[in-house]
């Protein structure tokens, strides 16, 4: 694809307050509209803007498939992981009265905990869906 | 003669029905794979409308708590709806993965052409 | 006011709608399908589904027209044919039309407080978080607190669509489309 030079400045300017304004979507969930879902497909939305403008390669290299592939499992399996611990001390799968001793907070941590093995998944879901087009599309 | 009132309460369901016909419409006759799949995402788009119509309340805001607000709209059907988007996303991709195979094996992307190569073979 | 907003926005809709339906140039039908998702969520947005919005914007108008429009490259999307007439779809569609509008006039009318809806189950999860024993967004609270084991089973069905998509994009490929990611093949 032909360089443009204002649009490459764009996207170089606008990632970083993407990606922030995803993270601050999802540590803010609790309080304000957002959450794991949202933030992925944002920082999704943000690579794929990455591809379209810089080519996939350029891209891969910031975020390489080694790391976004082992990813998708890797959420699912946050999720699980953050249910264990209820079971642990005898509470039941996902339950989150055991994360700390106000009900509040307990539940807090516990929404924590799953919002990011939503957020892993999704991101890197959508990011290899993309990558996979992109990577037929370059054959 | 019309009650405008009348139409303007009933205005969501209206346009929901509607769109769910058309969608279904393109799904149904349109020949093209790609038109197909719009039309599939079209249909899941009205059902989303379908279930937060009626957790408006009129006069009600976000279910967000906060201090000074009363009347909140059901959070209910948009926990539903907010999952539901991100699978249909996920299997909108899967389907067009699979448009993507019928081009390498037929060569083209409609209907009638795939049906005609296989009616040959 | 509010019941005017949305009957704008949703004749707006309508009005796109009926464009996908004609349009036969397929780019176009593509980005009108992203108009119509940010349409939606502009809806959504009337209609208080703030969480909702925020998805519907970032995943449908984002993600999927970036998908679709990945897919016509690889199909050298040109304009289709003109598909014959056919009138048993007409019929199936009218009748399914005409079963949606029966089933739907009993429907409580539109932002009404006392619908049976908002009597039984919402009100628990309202008060739970204005009791201050939930986070103040309901919306998350529902979602990872009282149904996560929903959630659970929506980012499995997420991921199986991903490995999915992997599969039939990667697995197995001609050795004539050697490229980078040739590794991959080997184990199919």
């Amino acid at each position: 694809m032909k360089h443009d030079p204002i649009l490459e400045l764009g996207v170089r300017l606008a990632l970083p307050f993407i990606i922030i304004f995803a993270l601050y979507v999802h540590f803010h969930g609790d309080y304000g509209p957002g959450g794991g879902f949202q933030a992925g497909a944002i920082i999704a939305t943000g690579v794929i803007m990455h591809v379209l403008i810089f080519g996939l390669e350029k891209t891969q290299r910031l975020v390489p498939p080694s790391v976004v592939e082992p990813a998708i499992g890797m959420g699912v399996l946050i999720y699980i992981a953050s249910g264990l611990p209820g079971m642990l001390f005898g509470a039941g799968f996902l339950d989150y009265s055991i994360f700390g001793n106000d009900h509040l907070h307990a539940h807090e941590w516990g929404i924590f905990a799953v919002e990011i093995g939503v957020i892993v998944t999704v991101c890197s879901t959508l990011i290899a869906i993309f990558y996979a087009f992109a990577g037929r599309a370059k054959s | 003669m019309i009650d405008f009132g009348e139409i303007l309460l009933k205005y969501n369901a209206i346009v929901t029905v509607f769109l769910m016909v058309t969608s279904l419409y393109i799904v149904i006759a349109k020949g093209n794979m790609i038109k197909k799949l719009v039309g599939l995402s079209l249909f899941q788009t009205s059902v989303y409308l379908l279930y937060l119509s009626p957790a408006k309340i009129v006069g009600g805001t976000a279910p967000i708590i906060a201090d000074a607000i009363m009347v909140y709209s059901n959070p209910l059907p948009h926990v539903l709806i907010l999952t539901a988007i991100v699978v249909g996303v996920a299997t909108l991709a899967l389907g067009l993965a699979l448009v993507v195979r019928i081009q390498d094996a037929y060569g083209t992307i409609e209907e009638d052409e795939i049906f005609r190569a296989e009616g040959d073979a | 006011m509010e019941i005017l907003v949305d009957a704008v926005l949703l004749t707006l809709l309508v009005v796109i709608t009926l464009a996908i339906l004609f349009q036969r140039n397929l780019f176009a039908v593509v980005l009108l399908a992203g108009a119509y998702s940010f349409l939606m969520a502009s809806i959504m947005l009337v209609l208080d589904a703030v969480d909702v919005a925020m998805t519907e914007a970032a995943v449908g108008a984002g993600i999927s027209t970036a998908l679709f429009l990945a897919t016509l490259y690889l199909t050298h999307g040109k304009e289709y044919l003109q598909p014959n007439f056919k009138f048993q779809s007409i019929l199936v569609v009218v009748l399914a039309g005409g079963m949606l509008i029966w089933g739907m006039w009993d429907m409580p009318e539109f932002g009404v407080m006392q619908a049976p809806l908002h009597e039984n189950t919402a009100p628990g999860y309202l008060d739970a978080s204005k009791n201050h024993l939930m986070p103040p967004n309901v919306v998350t609270a529902v979602l990872a607190d009282y149904r996560s084991f929903d959630t659970l089973g929506e980012t499995t069905v997420i991921f199986t669509a991903g490995i999915g998509v992997l599969l039939i994009l990667r697995g197995r490929k001609k050795p004539k489309k050697s490229k980078n990611k040739a590794e991959n093949s080997h184990e199919t």
